[in-house]
């Protein structure tokens, strides 16, 4: 069963775009990570599959349940950890965390001490005189103690220290392995590449890619510097080109022939092929189509 | 009832605050009653003279000398205005404040319906005015019996009755607007029962604004008709309870499908 699903997925506001005829399906027990750059629709379509803001057109289903007409039984299921952690002015956390129990009628007491533990939560505390890091452990643990079937994380990491983010993520892996699915949003590529084993890229509203993620980052293109003096310009396949005086950078993905030919007509002093990192594979799934290349 | 009781616990200091001083201002008034009354004869005369004035505050028809007639006045306006302010005040920050704060990505991700949401938040917002009336309306017989006057107690309780009804009527149409709000709401609440206020010295000014007393509640909690008449004006009453439950009818329509940003 699709723990996600969703078919032609349109939001507007007003006449801004927000996301386009998504089609978009996590299995269960996938770790599965969305990507893209900030504006795509990232935030859009989790607001849209947490019932937050209503689809303009096409369907979201959660475990099988569509979300306009069977919210709260789909969100008794969910754990959702939002980029930013604000919470009620005055609020202790553990009057905080008591109170998400509340509102889903369980008693996570128990859960909630682990992972306070683990994350090196003092309940004791106001929220408002948390660091950002801090709240986001607040977070952390309402979408947590309840042991949800699916976790819903945009952006989980910011402000949390190199320590925690490593025990946030070993506690993610943990909940994988038990079954439960989880959709991470991230920009932080490592993290996608780290945990997840499939993707979803997003851009301008639509899905331009989705796949696993060792096939999004396979790629036949290298990143070739040449010092000397070359002309590139009738060469294809070349692109994110980073000229300085007496050096040249690009990422080639066409014909290696042509690419032997085109610098044995000019005076090549140095050339170093490389594979290019993962970061520079992923961005060209960024920029827009025709640009950079 | 979980969000009745946090919405409960998140209004307490306010409800404090607004209840204190209504209470206070309220048995102040009522304690400088028997200085007063020897006084009363000429200070009537003097209120019954100035006019419009007189008339917007309705004593012209009413008898400074006796504590009916100073409490539909003088205390009248305390309870009105102090009221009227905390139960806008109180309502039409319940529904936005969830966005404004940036809470509602918290609340509404848990497994709760809009509607109940909707539902505790009016709750609260009722439990909160009827607690501040109750012990208002507790405080005022207790400062009476403690001045030693006779408690006019239907009078009073007409009074008081009124200006419940005149808060929820404000609490309903606050509400209906905090659904529609996203940001700032204090300027709204307070401005609405400002208007409300002022529409009525207007109406009680001048005779061709006549009609608007069916539009503000302070209509019917005209201490001068209340005491008069020894009862509410019912025609008054309806058509503010129409408004109130029209103003959480719009809560619900809108609420229910709002997209949360």
């Amino acid at each position: 069963m699709h723990v996600i699903e969703t078919k032609k997925l349109t939001k507007y506001y007003g006449k801004a775009r927000g996301i386009i005829d998504l089609d978009l399906r996590v299995e269960q027990g996938e770790f599965f990570g969305f990507i893209g750059p900030n504006g795509a629709g990232k935030s859009t379509t989790i607001r849209t599959l947490l019932g937050l803001i209503s689809p303009s057109s096409g369907s979201a289903m959660l475990f099988g349940k569509d979300i306009t007409t069977e919210k709260e039984a789909i969100l008794q299921h969910i754990g959702y950890l939002p980029s930013e952690a604000l919470f009620y002015q005055g609020m202790k956390v553990k009057d905080i965390l008591k109170l998400s129990a509340d509102l889903r009628k369980r008693d996570c007491t128990a859960e909630a001490a682990l992972l306070c533990e683990r994350l090196q939560l003092d309940i004791s505390r106001k929220a408002e005189e948390l660091s950002f890091g801090n709240r986001k452990k607040v977070a952390i643990v309402c979408a947590l103690q309840h042991k949800p079937e699916l976790l819903v994380l945009d952006e989980p990491t910011g402000g949390l220290d190199p320590l925690m983010q490593k025990e946030f993520f070993e506690i993610l892996r943990e909940r994988n392995q038990e079954g439960a699915s989880i959709l991470l949003s991230s920009h932080v590529l490592s993290e996608i590449q780290r945990n997840c084993t499939r993707a979803a890229i997003i851009r301008d509203g639509r899905i331009i890619a989705c796949d696993s993620v060792d096939a999004l980052s396979r790629t036949n293109a290298k990143r070739i510097t040449v010092h000397g003096d070359v002309d590139l310009d009738s060469l294809s396949g070349v692109r994110d080109k980073k000229a300085s005086e007496a050096s040249v950078s690009f990422l080639y993905s066409g014909d290696m022939n042509s690419l032997l030919r085109t610098l044995s007509s000019g005076q090549v002093y140095d050339l170093t092929v490389t594979e290019p990192d993962l970061e520079e594979v992923f961005l060209h799934y960024y920029e827009k189509e025709g640009e950079a290349l | 009832m979980t969000l009745v009781r946090h919405e409960l616990r998140q209004g307490k200091t306010p409800f404090l605050i607004w209840t204190a001083s209504i209470g206070f201002l309220l048995a102040t008034c009522i304690f400088l009653f028997p200085e007063m009354k020897g006084q009363m004869d000429s200070v009537s005369d003097v209120f019954a003279s100035m006019g419009s004035f007189t008339q917007a505050f309705g004593m012209d028809r009413l008898n400074f000398g006796t504590l009916i007639g100073f409490y539909a006045v003088e205390c009248g306006n305390v309870l009105g205005l102090g009221g009227a302010f905390f139960a806008s005040l109180c309502a039409v920050g319940v529904l936005s404040k969830e966005e404004k704060d940036k809470t509602a990505e918290f609340l509404l991700t848990h497994p709760v319906s809009r509607k109940r949401i909707i539902t505790e938040k009016l709750i609260a917002v009722l439990i909160q005015i009827t607690a501040l009336n109750v012990i208002i309306y507790a405080l005022a017989i207790g400062s009476i019996a403690a001045v030693g006057e006779d408690i006019p107690w239907k009078e009073i309780s007409l009074l008081h009755l009124a200006y419940y009804l005149l808060q929820l009527e404000l609490a309903g149409i606050c509400f209906g607007i905090s659904a529609f709000l996203r940001k700032g709401s204090a300027g709204a609440g307070l401005g609405i029962a400002a208007m409300m206020y002022f529409l009525n010295l207007i109406a009680n000014i001048a005779d061709v604004a006549d009609f608007l007393k069916y539009i503000t509640p302070f209509g019917y909690c005209e201490g001068a008709d209340i005491v008069s008449n020894g009862s509410l004006d019912m025609t008054l009453v309806s058509v503010g309870a129409v408004m109130g439950i029209i103003g959480v009818l719009l809560a619900y329509l809108h609420y229910t499908k709002k997209d949360i940003h």
